[in-house]
């Protein structure tokens, strides 16, 4: 259980890294979706170990895939949109709302 | 009678009108407009009159009559406010009044004010006036009535202030607004006291002479004086103020900035006799329960009569002159209600006072248009740029001195039945007060014979061109008033305006009426003597007696007094540390709490960067933190 644990944890921090440092949006994406995925393993490994027979965790991740997948295809519209206005899909430009 | 509620909708309809879309249209349409609408509400109004004083009495009174009448705001059962119609006969009256005068003032502006700049706009006002006043007469309650009090005096405000380009103008405009404004805030007071006491408003219940109205009052003093009688003499300040009594009378004279038929319709006619016609609408409550109040009133009457008669006597700018005749006659209408009783014989004065303010309203009119006349023909207002006009303009002569006669008091002219009951009612309050008034009336004759001559009559200016007699829309009014002024003393008066509201036959009181034609004889042969030919008598006498003929050009420093007080003693005392107090703390605590707010804003701006990471960093942080709370506390 550790081990699997161990490899979400790792997944997870990579993907708060990722978000925090890279400077593409694309980057940015993939990082959540790293952490997104980290906490599906949690899901699957917690139901696996503490609660044996029920079903309950994976279907969980099951739903968490699907919205993933969902929340993707919104972000690379988005994402797809500003490179039209603004040519660059770096996010250190994106400050145009601050004003 | 329902259709007394167009009386008021009517020029409603026509001020919003000519308000809204005057440029669109021709000069000429506005004006049409303005003066058919008034004809229409003209031929109403003599049909209510003739409805009502033709409806038979009951128990030999006229009946109150309400045909219109809605609740406008309700706040609590006692605490409402309602607007209506309140037909009497002295309401009835005025309506005839105010409309008659009002109409003529209408077409006489046609040829008077014609190629006047904001043409329109006058006709919107005069409408806006003419509703205001209609309103005022007829309301139900005094609190409908304190409204249109002050609508009143907006309109007043907007046509003494119509030349806006002029600064004499502007600064009469408010001079008139604020005097009359400081006077209804007494009037308010009055009417707070008054329904605070008896919970209502409505006139039917104040004036029912039901003492259990009043029995809020009992036992309620305030120096002395009950509180009723602080509530009258509040509301009469605020009818002092309207109607220009001493010491409220200074934004008067200055009035006269406005166009002259404005100052026939409104300064002469119409709404300066509003305070006589409130003092009349309270009269049960005064003679009933505050007699030494109505005795106040005419004291303040008598003394502004005379006062105004005596600064009359002296000014140049023939406006002016009829400015201070019509304070003078106004004092000769309060002192008529003050002392008068109730009833029958007793309320005499009563039934004078309001056939005065009638007949008033009808010469003074004709005189004030009269000199719109003139000074349409000489270009100016003062008596020395006249002089031997009766050759160029015999309409306006004549016209004018059938005026001078009626208001000089000589028979067969209205002014001599309406002043000799005024005489009659003051002779049997007391003798001191007749002699009084009787002098105060030859004074009259006496300067309005003394403006006759010197307008008339005496050397002839040199003019420009040379004058002409006015055009026929604006003569068709003067002959129109002066028919009138000829034959209104023939009106059975006594029949349909009494104190209470009974059949009262007049009865000429041959004493009286021949002592006082007497002294306006001889006033009038003074003036005739004094100022019929040019003569060094009048110089001479000014010499003689330098001081108080400087005092009364001056109009006895009474506006010098005022500037004094409100410049250096309210000013400085008061205004000047209250705005000191207002700049620097509490402008200071307001401004201070703004700009601490700007300040630390400024600070913590810069933390609102716009990079999503940075913010993401931040949240991290704290999410840590979070946990790290809730693991180790």
């Amino acid at each position: 259980m550790e081990a699997y644990l161990g490899v979400s944890l790792i997944m997870f921090f990579a993907g708060v890294y990722g978000f925090l440092s890279r400077k593409s949006l694309l980057m940015i994406l993939i990082s959540i979706e790293l952490m997104l995925n980290a906490a599906d393993i949690n899901f699957v490994v917690f139901n696996r170990y503490l609660y044996p027979g029920q079903m309950e965790g994976f279907f969980f991740a099951l739903f968490t895939i699907a919205i993933a997948a969902c929340e993707t295809a919104v972000a690379i519209a988005i994402i797809i949109n500003i490179y039209r206005n603004l040519t660059s899909v770096e996010v250190g430009e994106l400050d145009e709302m601050k004003e | 009678m329902q259709y007394t509620l167009l009386i008021l909708l009517l020029p409603l309809l026509s001020f919003i009108v000519l308000g809204l879309v005057d440029s669109k249209w021709k000069p000429k349409v506005a004006g049409t407009i303005g003066t058919v609408v008034l004809t229409i509400i003209t031929v109403l109004s003599y049909f209510t009159a003739f409805e009502y004083f033709t409806t038979a009495r009951l128990d030999g009174v006229y009946q109150k009559i309400i045909p219109f009448h809605m609740e406008w705001l309700r706040f609590t059962e006692y605490l409402h406010i309602d607007l209506g119609i309140l037909l009497d006969p002295i309401s009835v009256m005025m309506l005839v009044v105010i409309t008659t005068i009002s109409l003529m003032v209408n077409i006489y502006s046609l040829g008077y004010m014609k190629n006047e700049k904001g043409f329109e706009r006058y006709y919107a006002f005069l409408s806006l006036f003419t509703f205001s006043m209609l309103g005022l007469v007829v309301a139900t309650n005094i609190f409908q009535m304190y409204i249109f009090w002050e609508l009143v005096g907006v309109s007043s405000y907007l046509l003494i202030g119509f030349y806006y380009t002029k600064p004499s103008a502007v600064a009469a405009a408010k001079k008139a607004f604020i005097v009359t404004r400081f006077a209804d805030l007494g009037f308010l007071i009055g009417i707070l006291i008054l329904s605070f006491y008896t919970k209502t408003f409505d006139f039917g219940i104040l004036t029912s002479a039901n003492p259990a109205v009043f029995s809020g009052f009992a036992g309620v003093t305030f120096l002395r004086f009950s509180a009723l009688s602080w509530a009258m003499a509040l509301i009469f300040i605020g009818g002092a103020g309207k109607s220009a009594m001493f010491p409220l009378q200074i934004w008067l004279p200055d009035a006269m900035e406005g166009p002259t038929p404005v100052s026939a319709l409104i300064h002469a006619a119409t709404m300066v006799v509003a305070g006589v016609f409130l003092v009349a609408r309270l009269f049960p409550i005064y003679v009933d329960y505050t007699p030494h109040v109505l005795h106040g009133i005419a004291y303040v009457g008598a003394f502004t009569s005379l006062f105004a008669a005596a600064i009359a006597c002296v000014q140049t700018d023939i406006k002016r002159v009829l400015a201070f005749s019509t304070i003078s006659q106004i004092g000769f209408m309060m002192v008529s209600l003050g002392v008068s009783g109730n009833g029958g014989h007793e309320g005499l004065g009563y039934m004078a006072s309001m056939f005065h303010l009638f007949n008033h309203a009808m010469f003074k009119g004709l005189l004030f248009l009269g000199a719109g006349s003139l000074i349409h023909a000489v270009h100016s207002n003062e008596m020395s740029h006249m002089g031997g006009l009766r050759k160029y303009m015999p309409v306006t002569h004549i016209t004018f001195l059938i005026a001078c006669l009626a208001i000089a008091g000589i028979p067969p002219f209205s002014g001599f039945f309406s002043k000799d009951e005024i005489m009659a009612a003051c002779y049997e309050f007391s003798p001191y007060m007749g002699a009084f008034m009787t002098f105060t009336a030859g004074l009259t004759a006496f300067y309005m014979f003394r403006l006759y001559y010197g307008i008339f009559w005496g050397k002839e200016h040199k003019h420009e061109h040379t004058p002409h007699e006015s055009p026929f829309a604006m003569a068709f009014p003067l002959v129109f008033l002066a028919t009138i002024t000829v034959f209104a003393g023939f009106i059975p008066f006594g029949h349909f305006v009494t104190s209470d509201r009974a059949n009262y036959d007049i009865e000429l009181d041959n004493m009286v009426a021949g002592i006082s034609v007497l002294v306006a004889l001889i006033f009038i042969a003074l003036a005739t003597f004094m100022y019929r030919k040019e003569s060094d008598i009048p110089k001479k006498l000014a010499k003689s007696f330098s001081g108080l003929y400087k005092a009364a050009s001056r109009r006895f420093y009474i506006d010098e007094v005022y500037i004094f007080i409100t410049k250096k003693i309210v000013f400085n005392s008061i205004s000047r540390p209250l705005a000191w107090f207002d700049r620097n703390v509490i402008d200071a605590t307001m401004n201070g709490f703004a700009s601490s707010t700007q300040w630390t804003s400024q600070k913590i701006k810069g933390v609102q960067s716009g990079q999503v990471q940075q913010y993401a960093y931040v949240f991290l942080l704290g999410t840590l933190l979070i946990t790290a709370l809730i693991l180790f506390i």
